[in-house]
């Protein structure tokens, strides 16, 4: 049966991998390709990078360190951050990545993910959504999780998918660096609705928050995390271990 | 050297980058003589079959491979360049393939069990059928690979060199002759995978 993904999550920024807790108050860890390398030979499944940068400058900078990152490492990539039109899809296919992630650019470009999804196929369009409870209403949030959108989560999520998006990020703000366990509520919500591989982000602070994950969801096909694997506080290698020893199917 | 088909089909980035990686000499190509002149071939692919298969014939390089095959060149179908070994396929309606293998490509979504995610993405483990292939002499039984398909080859039995389970047992790898297939992507495969390359890229001698 197919295993559970594992996938940490690398932001980086002026070519540095950071994380930030709330999404504030950045630290530098490490480099991109020695980290990504490290996580590859250490049993991730999966690797994202996510472009942090807002500058010209800095996104030129994030596709050569990508080249380089691809060259090395041969686990199935996923780049996200600043994708806006199509052409950011080539742009980063073109240098290794395996999936695009998209979350404020297809809130901006409604059309967004239709026509990616036309041009790559499903299986490469991701959508990662940043989402909050706003009056007991989970509602979707853009640029980095500080701007409430107003729209409900069930009916974006559905309306992505729909559009041909062929995997959902949901990362949930409310639990998002505060390491109590992923938002196990949100994620039930969309996994009731969508056909397509969920993977939860956000909150996971130890092992056990990943054993619940898998045992409460078994709809929930991969968990991501950042800070917990690079600051060392959680090992890929056991972590993989002890899902199997609960008897989650994991490659070991 | 190893001549990774190019007939406008996916990204060949990686594949091309996994070669050089275990020190194969790899090139993207669509020209017959550097075809003829390469030790082994790979034909890659992601996509739809119909619209792979015209982009492939469009290229006029489809007798040239069958002449190299014919000629005793290890050929490798990764993927969709897999289930284009086949003899046809039912996506989006009928479609002639290759035909080197005898099979046909089919939609797995109506045999799967219900709460089945179609595609069939991710990380699953081999299951070798019948005499352990090439392919696998550095592998071992119960090793994960990378999937990302859904429809599979439904090939003749003794054409199956390793299956996977998702619900239904679905083919991970077909083999014929000097003909090769694996539906999952070595190239995404971490070692194990660079490990099925590097078996294929030594078989009728170091490419």
């Amino acid at each position: 049966m197919i295993t559970k993904r594992i996938i940490p999550c690398l932001d980086v920024k002026n070519g540095r991998v950071v994380k930030g807790i709330n999404f504030e108050g950045l630290g530098d860890v490490n480099d991109p390709v020695t980290l990504g390398r490290y996580y590859s030979d250490n049993g991730a499944d999966e690797l994202v990078f996510y472009d942090i940068t807002a500058s010209a400058e800095g996104r030129a900078l994030f596709t050569d360190i990508l080249t380089e990152v691809a060259k090395t490492i041969f686990i199935p990539l996923t780049v996200g951050g600043g994708i806006n039109e199509v052409s950011d899809f080539e742009r980063v296919l073109s240098c290794g990545a395996d999936k695009v992630s998209v979350n404020s650019g297809a809130i901006r470009n409604p059309d967004l993910i239709g026509d990616a999804a036309k041009r790559y196929g499903d299986q490469c369009v991701v959508i990662s959504i940043d989402a909050k409870r706003v009056d007991g209403v989970f509602r979707v949030f853009a640029k980095g999780g500080r701007e409430n959108t107003g729209m409900e989560l069930i009916e974006w999520v559905k309306r992505c998918v729909g559009s041909g998006a062929g995997e959902v990020v949901l990362n949930s703000i409310d639990t998002d660096g505060v390491k109590k366990g992923f938002d196990l509520e949100m994620l039930e919500a969309v996994c009731n609705v969508v056909n397509v591989p969920v993977i939860a982000s956000g909150g996971a602070g130890n092992m056990k928050d990943f054993v619940t994950l898998f045992k409460t969801l078994p709809k929930v096909d991969a968990g991501l995390a950042a800070s917990i694997f690079h600051f060392g506080e959680v090992a890929i290698p056991d972590l993989k271990k002890e899902l199997a020893a609960n008897g989650i199917t994991m490659r070991l | 050297m190893v001549a990774i088909i190019d007939y406008g089909v996916g990204n060949l980035f990686s594949l091309k980058s996994s070669l050089s990686f275990i020190n194969v000499d790899a090139v993207v190509t669509s020209d017959p003589s550097v075809i003829a002149s390469a030790s082994h071939i790979i034909l890659p692919g992601v996509g739809a079959f119909p619209d792979a298969a015209a982009k492939l014939k469009a290229t006029g390089l489809i007798d040239v491979i069958k002449a190299e095959v014919a000629g005793g060149k290890p050929l490798l179908g990764i993927c969709l360049g897999m289930q284009m070994l086949c003899s046809k396929s039912f996506e989006y309606g009928e479609c002639e393939g290759l035909d080197f293998v005898p099979g046909e490509v089919v939609d797995m979504t109506p045999e799967l069990p219900d709460g089945l995610k179609v595609p069939h993405i991710g990380w699953n483990a081999l299951r070798f059928k019948g005499e352990k292939s090439e392919l696998y002499k550095y592998v071992n039984e119960g090793d994960c690979v990378y999937f990302v398909h859904s429809f599979y080859a439904k090939a003749d039995a003794d054409c199956i060199t390793a299956t996977t389970e998702y619900g239904i047992e679905l083919t991970a790898s077909i083999e014929n002759g000097n003909v090769y297939g694996t539906q999952f992507h070595p190239e995404k495969s971490g070692k194990v995978g660079l490990n099925i390359l590097r078996a294929f890229c030594e078989i009728g001698g170091k490419a």
